[in-house]
């Protein structure tokens, strides 16, 4: 597969990111040869596989021992408390107007 | 101590207890050698002299009560930036976060910091930990103290730098495809990539979720083991850290390693490897043979896949987790016309190439049309090569490869080339991917006098393994094969 400029601009927008044009041909044959390379994992029959969403070990595929030292999820009590960081985190934004971040006006009329 | 003795956990404890030394005045003499070596070395990207002699004094105080001391009382340690420490600057080598600083620390800082250690300062690193030569961090590579003129790996390079320069006695890094291992080979010092979930993450800036880890780097095993002891555990602010119990790593390691299965895969010793990597990692597995080890061949079908397979689930991850920075709640902000070129603007000013190659890669990936050929397989592949790691450790009880398969190579001789830089991963992303731990050790240098690198993998949750292994390997002088 050929990577187009059309493709890189499609991208770039997604990602929000823009690009200036001297940048949009060297990404343009980077990342053709990029995923070019990936292609090679069409090589393999995976249509009896599941994707690996989660990091835990299965006991189904006999991890020795792992899922029995106890790597199970734990959750903590849905409990309310006190968050007090707010003034920090606003002394970190480029423009707050406590206690809000201000940004360029999103809404016309 | 001597030039050529390196400062340990243990001698600085002997030295605060016999009152050779102070708290204060060992964290001044690190400061003095950084303040020497760092504009050669660009290790450091900034140093916390106020909280680290504050820390140095509750030491110093302790002693002089005859209190006990913690485990890490008065050690000095440098940590990586991109792990959040409060009131000190947090840049993640990246100019989007130039002025960034912490309202919090991560869970790690905090428990090195109970446990009496003094943090120096942040680490150079390649930006938001997206690189494997350190080459990519917007304040200057990192130099490799072995060889001046050669990388010290990434993305970790300036916390490995700076264990192995004698700046500090141990450093945090992060892992994500390699980040760890592949700095500590080719600065010629051990580190550790803990299972997944093994330490937590809460402070960490995200990379890629699924794999970034935290871990230790150090100059002896003791020490990287005394450093696990500490951060291993769960902890209620990551969701994603384990409730599995702790072993104690000390005396776990000193074990006999007799009759120990060593696995050792055809498939990391194959084509691209270079022949003196080759030849000193077999002399170390020759080494653990002969100290009681059974060496048993292995294969690994998948691991030819693990490359293409990494680039796309790190980069998707990480096109997601850098979307916050789009300079509205902290950071870099660009002023923009309207709220869409203000983010377009600040990320466009704000990432470099590399983050921005990645960023695009992974959004590709993800994008409509492509998830399934792309990221939907990709995750499947990743669950092919985890099952490798899974059967395998039904035949051994640990797995042995070199870390990397070229040692240091010169500072801008991959740059030009991104798919010959992510390449030379080919032997860390697999155990990145299944989640299981690895350690880097020492195993020999090259006629150059470049550091080599051996790789041990256990299953999940076998750090303990994996020191007593490295613990072996250390005692029999394996660190100089």
């Amino acid at each position: 597969m050929k990577i187009s400029r059309e493709d890189v601009l499609r991208v770039a927008q997604l990602a929000h990111l823009d690009l200036a044009p001297e940048e949009v041909e060297t990404y343009r044959g980077q990342l053709d040869e990029i995923l070019g390379y990936i292609g090679k994992l069409q090589e393999l029959d995976v249509s009896n596989v599941e994707p690996m969403t989660q990091m835990r070990p299965r006991s189904t595929h006999g991890e020795s021992g792992a899922s029995a030292s106890g790597a199970e999820l734990e959750l903590r009590d849905d409990v309310v408390v006190p968050c007090t960081v707010a003034d920090a985190v606003l002394a970190e934004a480029p423009d707050a107007a406590k206690p809000f971040f201000r940004v360029p006006k999103v809404i016309e009329r | 101590m001597s030039a050529t003795t390196p400062w340990t956990i243990a001698t600085v404890r002997d030295a605060l207890l016999t009152k050779k030394t102070s708290a204060r005045e060992l964290a001044n003499d690190f400061y003095t050698r950084i303040e020497r070596r760092n504009p050669e070395l660009n290790a450091f990207l900034a140093l916390c002299p106020e909280r680290a002699y504050a820390q140095a004094d509750r030491v110093d105080a302790a002693v002089a009560k005859g209190k006990p001391l913690p485990p890490l009382a008065g050690v000095p340690v440098a940590i990586k930036d991109v792990i959040s420490t409060q009131g000190v600057r947090t840049t993640c080598g990246s100019k989007i976060l130039e002025n960034y600083t912490p309202p919090y620390d991560a869970t790690a800082i905090e428990r090195l910091e109970n446990a009496g250690a003094v943090i120096l300062g942040k680490t150079n690193c390649d930006e938001f930990a997206m690189g494997s030569s350190n080459e990519n961090s917007a304040y200057g590579a990192v130099r490799n103290p072995a060889a001046l003129d050669r990388v010290p790996g990434g993305s970790s390079g300036g916390s490995a730098a700076a264990v192995a320069a004698g700046l500090s006695v141990v450093a945090l890094g992060t892992d994500t495809g390699g980040s760890i291992r592949q700095p500590g080979a080719y600065c010629g010092i051990p580190a550790l990539m803990p299972t997944y979930g093994r330490v937590s993450r809460y402070g960490l800036i995200a990379f890629a979720s699924s794999l970034d880890r935290i871990g230790p780097f150090a100059t002896n095993i003791n020490d990287a083991a005394t450093v696990m002891s500490i951060i291993a555990g769960h902890d209620s602010n990551d969701s994603t850290s384990a409730s599995v119990s702790v072993p104690d790593y000390l005396a776990e390691m000193e074990k006999p390693v007799t009759g120990l299965r060593i696995g050792v895969p055809e498939d990391y010793f194959g084509e691209g490897l270079d022949p003196e990597v080759k030849a000193k990692v077999q002399a170390g597995i020759a080494l653990l043979e002969k100290l009681g080890c059974r060496r048993v061949p292995l294969k690994m079908p998948h691991t030819d896949y693990a490359i293409a397979t990494y680039y796309v689930v790190a980069t998707a991850e990480a096109s997601s987790n850098l979307a916050r920075y789009d300079g509205v709640r902290f950071g870099l902000r660009v002023q923009g016309s309207t709220l869409m070129d203000m983010y377009r603007k600040t990320r466009e000013r704000g990432f470099g190439p590399e983050v921005k190659r990645r960023i695009m890669l992974g959004t590709y990936a993800l994008s409509s049309g492509y998830y399934d050929a792309y990221y939907l397989r990709a995750q499947k592949v990743r669950s092919l090569i985890a099952r490798d790691f899974s059967n395998a450790f039904e035949k051994v009880d640990a797995i042995l490869t070199p870390t990397a398969p070229i040692p240091a190579f010169k500072l801008g001789e991959k740059t030009a080339d991104p798919l010959q830089m992510y390449l030379a991963d080919i032997y860390t992303v697999t155990g990145s991917l299944a989640g299981i731990p690895g350690i880097s050790v020492p195993c020999g240098k090259t006629a150059a006098g470049l550091p080599i690198g051996m790789q041990i993998f256990a299953s999940h949750f076998g750090e303990a393994r994996i020191l007593q292994l490295a613990r072996a390997f250390e005692k029999a002088g394996g660190f100089a094969i």
